[in-house]
């Protein structure tokens, strides 16, 4: 084992902090990551944790861990493996032995680090490091429960609550570690804790403690200094892209003028979107907690036909319930928005963990022809973006919308610069342009083919709209066979036109090389940093990324057709590439493909694609 | 200022009615109008949900803001469509079928949140539009398409589930009742939260003569009890039978025999908010007890729209944050 004692400065790091579901890993991790934020670093972070609320104490299945990547460079992924290793109990380092990096510091609470321990982790000797076969790491042996319970000696607590700030301990030593103040980190929790003023002040005696113990101590490993980011001055906070979702809609209501309405049903890992829009009564946002996810969405087709920017919002599971109620506003041509927040599958699969496999169910799973624009946001930030946009498109073009997002962006964190929505587009909800007495419920705008949204409380403009095929006009109910094959094609060519509005796709890279790597969603950050290193090492290489899926942007065949090896990476089975090969003639698509329900590592992405070049 | 007054062909749309020469359906319809009409909010003020079915075919033929949804959703919509404008006068019609088969679950919860909306449910106990398949409310036994030996499933009775389901307005009335239809859902329109009207309809096609024992006024002087709040609950020709409580279940009493007066038969609460007694008289069936009929159960409770506008209205006065701008400038953040 390697020993050393000096301040390392670095670019990024990247720390993970791991302990049992009840152990405050989460918590941990969010203050340290906007502690550094705030210092001016470059953060994106990913939670990575058990279904179970509290699976049993020190057991592997019982383990929960959030990683974050913080860097003066720009920061597009939460890190492949740690730099630092932060374990709260011997099942957390069994859980983690693949996630640290050669001559990594593990820091770890030697109070867990007893027979005990090892039997629930599994461990058949009483020297885990040995028998994980640990050798290239430092170890940092810090008596977390003992120094944390001394910590509060005297205080109020009785020493099981006392233990609960453990974490706060491992916190002040991380920070100490890596030379941050604590000032910081106090203001966050005084204003998490201010309703709950004796457990703000344990974590902060705790907090404290752990700091200066660091410091007393001088512990004998490398101590580490990031440099500020250069990024754009400007206002920042960390999001979260469920968060950035439900700012986006609330941003494209107050654009558009509309009143915002969700319809949903609690689903891992979207409800947090159901959260934040619940919580925003302040602006008016109606929400309807419904009784099942059909309700989510059927109620939220009320309130488009009533007049109001509506949602619904899910993941897969609850995707497959909507697709009846999906097909009725393709065909009765309502503006909505259904958000999916990607999970592992089929069925109830891998709730807490991450996917893009949902794709195909978005694009087709319905009965009938039943067009839609499916648009996919690829960072936790841009979820505000495509978040808009995707309400945008579904307001300007009365259509419904689906929004991909997964697991792994809705949960991390990215920094986000405050927008202004001066900066974003008008949204302009498409009202009879005629006299009602011309006015007919299929009449379509000639540009963009969507009819007009004329909402009940309008005098004059009573109309009648449902899920039986109709006249394509007048919207009275018919069977004709030649009316059917209009409507089929007008709805279809609706969707179609949604690609004269969208920007065209870009290719980031070597535009000349001969290999491109494709991508869409989520997996944009790893394949970004892939490029990135691939290039730096002398290698040419491009990616084409997409955020708008269906209708793909106008020159996609046309960009597509300059390489001649194409790799399309995601996070499922090859879904993407199974839709682009329908879509795009005369190129050869290959597959990269990894479904274990986490994301990408840039090393991977490396390894497998330099065997191209 | 008087009030714009409306006349039933106001709420009638230019379509061509499709329903089977004969239906019970058409009669409903007609009670529409004219409750419509009567209750006086405007066509455009008005949005009519309905689901699938052949009475949910209705939506087309009302001059009003109509949606013909999908099957057993129209609850669900009808609920988003009052959440997003309180201010419109919102009805859903529907059957057996769609309402309480494939969106039972939409009708239990509507009711639990005491949305203001008002369902017609139109209870003719068999599958009409699917061609005579036998449905939640069809009576145990009877012999259809999908049960050739006869069903062996118990009914439901609708007031049953909007009764324990925390209900607060029920009616029943029977399709060729006009009057009786056109009265309570005039009642229903003015009823604050989740309403629902029962029409006992006859399906000529499919399940004809299920409500034979009330079909003709003179019936329906002996079988049933027209309900009125306030008023003893008498019926017959000369008013001469009446209701009494005998133990946990009513009784019918002929007045004048044995010793009995019109003073011993019960008033009418439709008010009260304990549905014990709501729950007897729309469980009575005949042929020793009359079919109830008029306004059973209409308790007022807070709404759910209300609550929800109240609690928006609540937060708001007590929030700086307005706009999205407000919002930006309320969460954590920092200068870099």
């Amino acid at each position: 084992m390697t020993k050393s004692n000096k301040i390392i400065e670095l670019e990024q790091v990247v720390v993970r902090f791991s302990g049992d579901s009840g152990d405050g890993m989460q918590l941990t991790g969010t203050l340290f990551s906007n502690l550094s934020a705030i210092l001016g670093n470059e953060i994106s972070t990913f939670p990575d944790y058990p279904a179970e609320i509290r699976a049993p104490h020190g057991t592997l299945d019982g383990v929960s861990g959030f990683q974050v990547h913080l860097g003066s460079q720009k920061i597009m992924t939460p890190g492949d493996k740690a730099d630092v290793l932060v374990v709260m109990n011997p099942a957390a380092l069994k859980a983690n032995v693949h996630e640290i990096k050669p001559g990594g510091v593990i820091m770890y609470d030697e109070n867990t680090f007893n027979t005990a321990g090892f039997q629930k982790a599994g461990f058949e000797t009483e020297n885990p490091f040995v028998e994980l076969g640990l050798k290239d790491v430092q170890l940092l042996s810090v008596p977390l429960t003992e120094m944390t319970k001394l910590s509060l000696g005297g205080s109020a607590f009785d020493s099981k609550a006392a233990v609960r700030s453990k974490n706060m301990f491992a916190l002040g030593l991380v920070c100490w570690l890596f030379n941050r103040p604590i000032d910081k980190a106090q203001d966050f929790l005084t204003k998490k804790f201010s309703k709950k003023p004796e457990i703000l002040r344990a974590n902060i005696k705790v907090l404290v403690d752990g700091y200066h113990y660091g410091n007393n101590i001088h512990a004998a490993v490398s101590t580490y200094r990031i440099g500020k980011s250069n990024i754009e001055k400007g206002r920042y906070t960390s999001i979260n892209g469920n968060k950035a979702v439900a700012y986006g809609l609330i941003a494209a209501a107050q654009k558009a003028g509309l009143q915002l309405f969700l319809g949903s049903y609690p689903i891992t890992p979207a409800s947090d979107i159901m959260h934040e829009l619940a919580a925003r009564k302040d602006i008016g946002v109606r929400v309807i907690q419904s009784e099942d996810e059909i309700a989510g969405i059927s109620t939220a087709i009320g309130a488009s036909f009533a007049g109001n920017l509506a949602v619904t919002s899910t993941s897969g599971p609850g995707l497959a319930l909507k697709s009846e109620a999906i097909g009725l506003a393709v065909m009765a041509e309502l503006p909505l928005v259904i958000v999916d927040v990607q999970r592992g599958g089929p069925s109830t699969g891998l709730p807490t963990k991450t996917e893009q496999a949902d794709l195909l169910q978005a694009l087709y799973g319905r009965n009938g022809e039943s067009p839609l624009v499916v648009v996919a946001a690829s960072t936790p930030d841009n979820c505000f973006d495509y978040a808009y946009m995707a309400a945008k498109i579904a307001i300007e073009h009365v259509t419904p919308v689906i929004l991909l997002t997964d697991g792994f962006i809705a949960n991390g964190t990215a920094l986000w610069k405050l927008p202004s929505l001066n900066d974003y587009p008008a949204i302009e909800p498409p009202r009879a342009i005629v006299d009602s007495s011309e006015w007919k419920p299929y009449l379509r705008d000639p540009e963009k083919l969507n009819r007009y949204w004329m909402m009940p409380g309008t005098e004059g403009f009573m109309h009648r709209i449902g899920g039986l095929e109709k006249h394509c006009i007048t919207g009275e109910i018919s069977t004709d066979p030649v009316n059917h094959q209009k409507m089929v094609d007008v709805r279809r060519m609706k969707v179609e036109k949604v690609a004269d509005f969208i920007p065209l796709l870009t290719i980031y890279g070597n535009e000349e090389s001969d290999t491109l790597l494709v991508g869409w969603g989520s997996t944009y950050g790893h394949l970004r940093s892939a490029v990135d290193e691939l290039r730096e090492s002398g290698k040419k290489i491009a990616l084409a990324h997409f955020n708008y899926i269906l209708p793909l942007p106008r020159n996609t065949n046309e960009v597509l057709s300059r390489y001649s090896k194409i790799i399309v990476c995601e996070l499922n089975g090859g879904q993407f590439a199974t839709y682009l090969r329908s879509q795009i003639q005369g190129v050869t698509f290959q597959q990269y493909n990894k479904v274990q329900g986490q994301p990408f590592e840039v090393e991977e992405l490396v390894t497998y694609v330099s065997a191209f070049l | 200022m008087s009030l714009p007054s409306y006349i039933p062909q106001d709420f009638k749309s230019d379509q061509y009615v499709r329903w089977c020469p004969g239906c019970g359906n058409f009669a409903i319809l007609n009670a529409i109008y004219k409750a419509l009409a009567e209750v006086g909010v405007s066509p455009a003020q008005t949005a009519v949900i309905s689901g699938i079915g052949c009475s949910s075919r209705l939506s087309y033929y009302m001059n009003t803001y109509g949606f013909h949804t999908i099957h057993g959703r129209a609850t669900a919509i009808a609920t988003g469509v009052k959440v997003a404008n309180p201010a419109l006068s919102v009805w859903q019609f529907t059957g057996d079928g769609d309402c309480l088969a494939i969106g039972g679950n939409h009708f239990i919860h509507a009711l639990r949140r005491n949305i203001d909306i008002n369902i017609v449910l139109h209870n003719n106990e068999i599958y009409g539009l699917t061609k005579g398949q036998f449905s939640p409310t069809s009576p145990k036994g009877l012999v259809t398409k999908s049960s050739p030996f006869g069903t062996i499933e118990r009914p439901f009775k609708p007031a049953d589930l909007i009764f324990g389901a925390g209900g607060t307005f029920f009616a029943r009335t029977v399709d060729v009742d006009i009057p009786t239809s056109v009265e309570v859902m005039v009642e229903a329109a003015k009823h604050h939260g989740t309403s629902v009207v029962e029409v006992l309809q006859n399906c000529v096609i499919f399940n004809d003569g299920a409500y034979k024992a009330i079909s003709t006024k003179e019936l329906r002087i002996e079988n049933t009890i027209l309900l009125k709040q306030g008023e003893p609950m008498l019926f017959g020709k000369n008013q001469e039978k009446g209701l009494v409580l005998d133990g946990f279940n009513l009784k019918t009493v002929m007045i004048g025999k044995n010793g009995i007066t019109e003073h011993d038969v019960l008033i009418h609460d439709a008010t009260t908010p304990d549905f014990f007694l709501h729950q007897r008289l729309a469980a009575m069936t005949g042929p020793d007890l009359p079919i109830a009929m008029g306004v059973i159960r209409n308790v007022s409770e807070p709404t759910y729209d209300e609550e929800l506008v109240n609690q928006i209205h609540e937060v708001q006065s007590n929030s700086s944050v307005k706009t999205f701008e407000d919002l930006l400038e309320s969460i954590d953040s920092w200068e870099i």
